[in-house]
């Protein structure tokens, strides 16, 4: 797709409210998880007297930063089950939210490289058909027919043994799905209120009455976090420890080139994973840095691993230019799955902690987040990703899974 | 990258060191009374600021010694001199 080809912008976006002195539910943090759950609030549970509260601008923080992809290929019932939800959400949401978000169903192949990568791939595909998704295990020669450009042969120090191929999974334009949920939000009634920043809360009993804001103090009655790597922060404000780690996720592009690939490709071996956007500079995202930081920038050595890794596998990229990096603030959790339902207290929620994977989720849990905040109660799907699960050890070891080695 | 420096070989490139997260976590003295909530909080639960941070570093391709390093978590910035004391608290 050329670039004269795009969608424009739509015309009417959302109003930039002022804040209001109270409202029925106030979601802290004005990415995508935040917009779809003030979406879904509205839209689902009659519920629109609600303000997403944003400390920088709309979509500013990991909505702009992510790589994009989109898959429901998890290992465990209970992530299949979130992110197939999800995955379905994604396929009618341009109808949903009246709104081109260039959602691209182009297939996902996570390459296998050893003996051991070969059986926990079928391992997973097995899982995945168990659970009704649409996994399949391709050899190297299949591979190498979906993505021509890829070294299939035993010249790479690693050479792809297989994949995993999942033909529903693919990209969406981040931006425009955070425009298209801010705006049906707004439509419905949801005050978007941009350079507000929460410092702190009040409360009464076992209650949050309030936030403290840099535009002022704002009553609720109930409060949903929604803040990703400044959930800590957050959630020490209100006394509660959470088992997260922020750390950079470095990602880049090169500069625009004609398409040279059509399917998401994702290697946790040699550790890349690129997809072509559809203006078309190649998106690639690295691994997190070790370190817990909030720079927004990680260290270069991650992106010279990662570059090395693209060129190995495809050698054709080493023409390519790079032509911006940057990192997001992820949080990440032991079992690297999300934190989803109460807070010890009776009227605030958390959903935090997706790591690397919270993009191609933000259609299911905002409606799932909704779902839980509106009936009081936590959504069957978000049931198994309650805080307690560290201390009753019902983990949901997604560290395969995730693409991201952390 | 992080100049990360080493109290015994000096300051060298975040490459060569592997992190330890959090210092200063000991070993639950009387492990065998721990409840579920206790012990989680030992094997799960670890400081996230945004600011100063007392971390432990291994030199992985030097000394081979673990140590800590207070650093700025936003501008990465290493406060003082590294200290081979992994019980260090912070001094910021």
């Amino acid at each position: 797709m050329r670039i004269s080809d795009r969608p424009a912008p739509p015309s009417l976006l959302w109003r930039d409210a002022e804040p209001g002195r109270a409202y029925d539910v106030v979601v802290v943090g004005g990415g995508g998880h935040g917009l779809a759950t003030a979406y879904y609030l509205a839209k689902h549970h009659g519920i629109a007297n609600v303000a997403v509260l944003e400390r920088g601008w709309l979509a500013g923080g990991n909505m702009a930063r992510n790589t994009t992809i989109i898959r429901s290929n998890y290992l465990w019932d209970e992530s299949a089950r979130i992110y197939e939800y999800s995955l379905k959400l994604w396929e009618g949401l341009e109808d949903e939210l009246d709104c081109e978000i260039l959602f691209s169903q182009r297939g996902v192949l996570n390459l296998a490289h050893s003996l051991g990568d070969v059986r926990e791939s079928k391992r997973r595909v097995n899982a995945n058909q168990l659970n009704g998704i649409d996994a399949q295990w391709v050899g190297p020669e299949e591979v190498g027919k979906l993505v021509p450009i890829l070294d299939v042969t035993d010249r790479p120090r690693y050479p792809v043994l297989g994949a995993t191929y999942q033909p529903r999974a693919g990209i969406a334009k981040h931006d425009y799905v955070a425009w298209g949920y801010a705006r049906a939000a707004d439509a419905l009634g949801v005050d978007i209120v941009q350079n507000c920043e929460v410092r702190g809360f009040e409360t009464s009993g076992n209650r949050v009455v309030a936030v403290n804001t840099s535009r002022g103090r704002i009553g609720l009655d109930r409060l949903a976090l929604c803040a990703a790597g400044h959930s800590s922060g957050l959630a020490a404000d209100l006394g509660v420890r959470l088992p997260l780690q922020s750390h950079p996720l470095q990602a880049l592009v090169s500069e625009l080139l004609e398409p040279v690939l059509d399917t998401v490709v994702m290697s946790n071996a040699v550790h890349v994973y690129v997809s072509q956007a559809h203006k078309g500079e190649l998106v690639m995202g690295a691994g997190v840095d070790a370190y817990v930081g909030y720079g927004q920038r990680g260290s270069l050595h991650v992106i010279e691993e990662q570059l090395a890794a693209a060129v190995e596998l495809f050698p054709i990229f080493a023409r390519a230019h790079v032509l911006r990096t940057w990192a997001g603030i992820v949080d990440v959790t032991p079992d690297a799955s999300p934190i989803v339902g109460h807070l010890p207290y009776d009227n605030a929620y958390i959903n935090c902690g997706w790591g690397t994977g919270g993009f191609k989720a933000t259609p299911g849990i905002g409606s799932v987040y909704a779902d839980t905040i509106a009936a009081g109660r936590p959504h069957d799907l978000a049931l198994p990703y309650a805080l307690d699960r560290f201390a009753t050890g019902r983990l949901i070891d997604e560290h395969g899974a995730a693409a991201v080695a952390h | 990258m992080l100049r990360i420096p080493c109290p015994h070989c000096g300051e060298r490139d975040e490459t060569e060191f592997e992190y330890g997260g959090q210092a200063g976590v000991a070993y639950p003295e009387d492990s065998a009374v721990l409840d579920d909530r206790a012990w989680s909080e030992y094997l799960f639960y670890r400081d996230n600021p945004r600011g100063w941070f007392c971390e432990r570093w291994f030199h992985t391709a030097g000394c081979r010694q673990w140590f800590v390093v207070e650093r700025h978590t936003v501008t990465d910035e290493i406060a003082g001199p590294p200290r081979a004391d992994f019980t260090a608290k912070r001094r910021t």
